[in-house]
Formats: C-alpha cells, sequence, structure tokens
C-alpha cells in the first residue's frame, strides 16, 4: 500500500465525524479542510479500495432497532478449537468473534433483531458444542470519544 | 421501538455504505423511490432515536498501524462505576466500554474497556493509565490481549418482517 500523505491523514481525521445531512455533504466536508468535493471523494474511494476504511456509512445500533447484542465468552479446549471456531462462525448472529489469551479464549458479539434471540443463539451453540456460553451483556454504555489519529 | 418498512428500506440500502459521489442521499433515495428530501427526514430521525449514531467512516486499525488490541477488565466499586466509567469512555484510545454483570466466583470484573496500539507495550501503557484513573476504586483487574480474529462482520438485517 502507497504510504498515507498528510493530506490523506486531515481526511481519515474529518471523515470520521458525522457526515452533514445536506444535499453536497462531501462539499462541505472537503471546504473544512481545504480540497475540493472530487479530490475528497477521490482520496475517500482510494482509501476504501485500499482497505484503510473498513466502510463509510451510518453506523446502526441494533438495540435502537428493537434488536439486542451481547458479549459471550467460552473456555475452548486447544485440541478442539478450530472445530468449535467453525461451529460458532456458522451462526449469522454472531457478529465478530475474536481468540483471546485468557482461559476463556474465544470471545464473541451475538446480534439479534430480538432480546429473545440472544438466548437462543447462545444455547444453540451450547447444544452444538457441548461448552457453557457465558453471556455479558451490558448494563450500561459508556460514551466513547474514541477517533483514530491518523 | 419496531422500525417501519420505508427505514427497514433505508437500512438495508446502506448496510454496504454510502455512495461515494457528490449527492449520496439523492442516488439513494433515488434507488429506492423515495424524494432526497424524505430520506434524509428519515435519516435526521434515525438519528434521533439513535438507530444510526452517525455516518462516517470506518477505520481499519489494522491498517494503520494499530494492530494489538486489548481487552482490559476492572472489577469497579458499584457506587462509583457510572462516574468513573464515563471517565474511562472519555479516553482517546478507548474504543468500547461498558458495564457488565459481574459471575462469580472466577469472574468479578464489571467494566470493560477495549484499547488499541501498535505493540504489545502501547496497550500495556493505556492499560496502566486506566489503571491510575480508577486508582483503589479498583479492586483487581485483568487485560485480554487478542491473538486472532476469528470472525468479523457488520450489522445484517433479515430479509423477514
Amino acid at each position: 500500500m502507497t504510504p498515507l500523505d498528510d493530506i490523506d491523514r486531515d481526511v481519515l481525521n474529518a471523515i470520521q465525524d458525522d457526515l452533514p445531512l445536506s444535499h453536497r455533504p462531501f462539499a462541505e466536508v472537503a471546504a473544512r479542510i481545504g480540497l475540493d468535493e472530487q479530490e475528497l471523494l477521490a482520496r475517500i474511494t482510494r482509501l476504501k479500495d485500499q482497505g484503510v476504511l473498513t466502510r463509510f456509512g451510518p453506523f446502526f445500533d441494533a438495540a435502537a432497532m428493537g434488536g439486542a447484542f451481547c458479549l459471550c465468552a467460552m473456555a475452548v479446549p486447544e485440541d478442539a478449537f478450530e472445530m468449535v471456531t467453525e461451529l460458532v462462525n456458522a451462526h449469522d448472529e454472531v457478529a465478530h468473534n475474536y481468540q483471546r489469551a485468557h482461559v476463556l479464549n474465544m470471545w464473541f458479539v451475538l446480534a439479534t433483531e430480538t432480546p429473545e434471540g440472544i438466548d437462543r443463539a447462545a444455547d444453540a451453540i451450547e447444544a452444538e458444542t457441548g461448552l457453557a456460553v457465558r453471556r455479558f451483556p451490558k448494563l450500561q454504555e459508556f460514551f466513547v470519544g474514541f477517533r483514530v489519529a491518523a | 421501538m419496531t422500525l417501519g418498512t420505508t427505514d427497514r428500506e433505508i437500512i438495508r440500502a446502506l448496510q454496504g455504505g454510502l455512495p461515494l459521489v457528490p449527492a449520496p442521499y439523492k442516488a439513494v433515495a433515488e434507488t429506492l423511490g423515495l424524494s432526497e428530501a424524505r430520506l434524509v427526514q428519515r435519516l435526521a430521525a434515525m438519528k434521533e432515536t439513535g438507530v444510526i449514531r452517525r455516518i462516517a467512516a470506518a477505520p481499519n486499525h489494522y491498517r494503520l498501524g494499530m494492530i494489538e488490541n486489548g481487552m482490559t477488565v476492572w472489577d469497579v466499586e458499584d457506587d462509583r462505576i457510572a462516574e468513573l466509567g464515563a471517565q474511562i469512555g472519555a479516553l482517546s484510545f478507548v474504543t468500547h466500554c461498558y458495564e457488565r454483570p459481574r459471575a462469580p466466583p472466577d469472574w468479578p470484573f464489571n467494566l470493560f474497556a477495549m484499547v488499541h496500539g501498535s505493540d504489545k507495550n502501547e496497550i500495556a501503557a493505556k492499560r496502566a493509565e486506566i489503571r491510575t484513573i480508577l486508582g483503589a476504586a479498583s479492586r483487581a483487574d485483568d487485560m485480554l490481549v487478542s491473538t486472532r480474529i476469528l470472525k468479523k462482520t457488520g450489522l445484517r438485517l433479515g430479509q423477514k418482517r
């Protein structure tokens, strides 16, 4: 990948903020960082093609749509790890899944359209794997001001 | 809350992202047979209710060199968690910050804060920074370092309903 130049960094920092709901939103953002609209769009497109951006668009909150998220963890024996990974990942409700260095070595997020869907999916995974699915639903979310400083 | 049909169609159309064209809302509205004004009105309403948090870029941490992530977990006094959780969430390097239930006997932790960095030392330094803020209000902590991504997908809305 070509290294990011200073303008790319300005672009990356600017486009992590909320895009205006206007007719020409990219023109507004471009003006803020001293670019023209075409140049900004070309750079966003290139950053996306290079994989620097995963996507550009709305961040949806499934919980606000009546759905639910739940962080889950399992203690998976090393020799069964690949098999269990396949069984877990095969569920569409599993949004992402990470191996972590701990007794609880598999951590994944379930995202379902209804709150009842969480236990349904977790129970199904328990039945398929014979392993407990520990559930850590959120009690409270703290506002995060995170931005990647490019 | 439940979503109306129009909102579900809008969400489905935007799951893959917003088109990178000068008038993106107009382009999306046309594919849905809506006016641009109507689409913008629904997007504004969904922001109001929290269904849409923001319209923005999702950077790939790995491609920006932030290849390490650690899930730091803390056992914070219940009567201080609201105040301290808000402080930890506000740190620039924390991407997710939640209060979750403790699960005794082996899981005493109730505050989860995800940190990212370019190497193990950097995430260790960030964990130390959180520890300084929490001080004696945290009785125990741990950091679960990610060793492998097993799956990563965005939100997918079903076709039913």
